[in-house]
């Protein structure tokens, strides 16, 4: 053993660390709002009662799904170039981030719509409301409040996933860590703050979500 | 001599590929097993242990579960060969991932028992069944097959998390890929395979499972 705890080299670049924070909740709250879009229009496709495109959007969930994330991250990265589709870091990660929600929104918000009932639809073009209408208007904001908890999880779930941007260089909170690492060797320090600084984040999300989920929950 | 087209570029890389493959199923396998265990431990722990027990295992899944796997696995590479513990990186990245296994098959058995309605628990003492004969005889047979599906979820989770052992430097499937695309620069075909083969790894893992599933299905 004879390892001595010496946190002064942590604490001296925790600032770093914050950044890499604060980049972390960026890439996965971008990636989940325009996630949400994907996952809606899939959702509804995968609805849809033509088969080609319940086809295309089912292919595209089960794809994701079942791809390692890293390898996506990767492939859109250092592969795409060779189609001509060059994206900086960052934007490249996000890309990634938002397909992966999307397959997994898709499924959630697929399963909402189904547990919808038919009464609500049928009452909206009772009042003349056009199909799109009644989606927009009726169906989705009903809808998203019943599916929320799992929206939830799925929001904590993306921000443990940014760490995965570290193998892109995207200068995330894993990436940082990883930097002091090798800078300093105060490796057992390192390793231990940067996961609090994860787990404290998640356990505040997970609060805060809950109080949105009380706020925003359906008086019955 | 020039190899040119893309099936050629497998042919020649078919071994490094194969073996990539091979300790990506070990790796998981190891992984699913020891995580299995440890959980089913842990969800034991979380629905019947003394108190005390029962907060420091939760302390422990919660942390887990709010710590990315890369973090896990960076954190267990580094840090136990730090304060001593000797690892090579294949064991350290195994043991990361079967600890993130087991704190997700943890609260999937945890979730089982718990929703297993208390009148079973009654009727079993009431005959007169030690609570080890409870267990075996009335809860267990329940709970297995609540727990099934999502344990088959947690099963192609961990297949695709094996690939973050590839940042550690552990052959497997995504790094033997990478080291064919740095010799051949085809990153978009190679990238792509390896994400196919991963699809047909999980799919595998999903069928199997549906067919279990069926099997136990109770007839009704």
């Amino acid at each position: 053993m004879g390892y001595t705890l010496n946190f002064s080299a942590v604490w001296r670049n925790f600032d770093h660390l914050l950044e890499g924070l604060g980049l972390s909740l960026i890439l996965a709250v971008a990636s989940i709002l325009i996630g949400c879009l994907v996952g809606l229009v899939t959702a509804f496709m995968l609805q849809s009662r033509n088969r080609a495109i319940s086809g295309v959007a089912r292919v595209y969930v089960t794809a994701i799904r079942n791809t390692p994330i890293l390898v996506l991250i990767l492939f859109t990265y250092f592969a795409l170039p060779q189609l001509g589709v060059r994206l900086g870091k960052i934007e490249s990660f996000v890309f990634t981030l938002t397909l992966y929600a999307g397959a997994y929104l898709a499924e959630i918000f697929r399963s909402g719509l189904v547990s919808m009932p038919r009464g609500l639809r049928e009452a909206g073009l009772a009042i003349g409301l056009t199909e799109f209408q009644t989606r927009t208007s009726i169906i989705i904001p009903i809808m998203f409040r019943n599916v929320l908890p799992s929206l939830g999880s799925t929001l904590i779930s993306l921000f443990k996933d940014t760490s995965l941007a570290a193998a892109i260089a995207v200068p995330e909170l894993t990436f940082y860590a990883r930097k002091i690492n090798n800078e300093t060797f105060r490796v057992v320090e390192t390793w231990i703050v940067a996961s609090c600084l994860y787990v404290a984040t998640c356990t505040v999300l997970a609060a805060l979500l809950r109080i949105v989920e009380r706020r925003l929950a359906i008086v019955r | 001599m020039e190899p040119t087209s893309f099936l050629e570029h497998i042919w020649i890389a078919r071994w490094p590929l194969a073996s990539g493959v091979g300790l990506t199923l070990i790796i998981s396998f190891l992984a699913i097993v020891a995580g299995t265990i440890l959980g089913i431990g842990v969800g034991m722990s979380l629905t019947y242990g003394a108190r005390p027990l029962r907060w420091l295992v939760r302390g422990y899944t919660d942390f887990i579960r709010g710590t990315p796997v890369l973090v896990l696995v960076l954190a267990s590479y580094y840090v136990l060969g730090t304060i001593g513990l000797q690892l090579g990186p294949f064991q350290a990245g195994v043991l990361a991932l079967a600890v993130f296994c087991s704190s997700h098959v943890g609260e999937i058995v945890r979730g089982a028992l718990q929703a297993i309605p208390r009148g079973q628990t009654e009727a079993a003492k009431a005959i007169g069944l030690t609570f080890a004969g409870t267990f075996i005889y009335v809860l267990a047979p329940q709970a297995i097959r609540q727990i099934l599906p999502a344990w088959v979820n947690t099963a192609a989770e961990m297949v695709k998390a094996s690939t973050l052992l590839s940042i550690i430097g552990i052959g497997e499937l995504l790094l033997s890929t990478q080291e064919v695309i740095a010799r051949t620069f085809m990153s978009l075909p190679f990238y792509f395979l390896a994400g196919a083969l991963y699809f047909l790894i999980n799919f595998g893992i999903e069928s199997l499972g549906r067919l279990v599933e069926r099997k136990m299905a109770v007839q009704s």
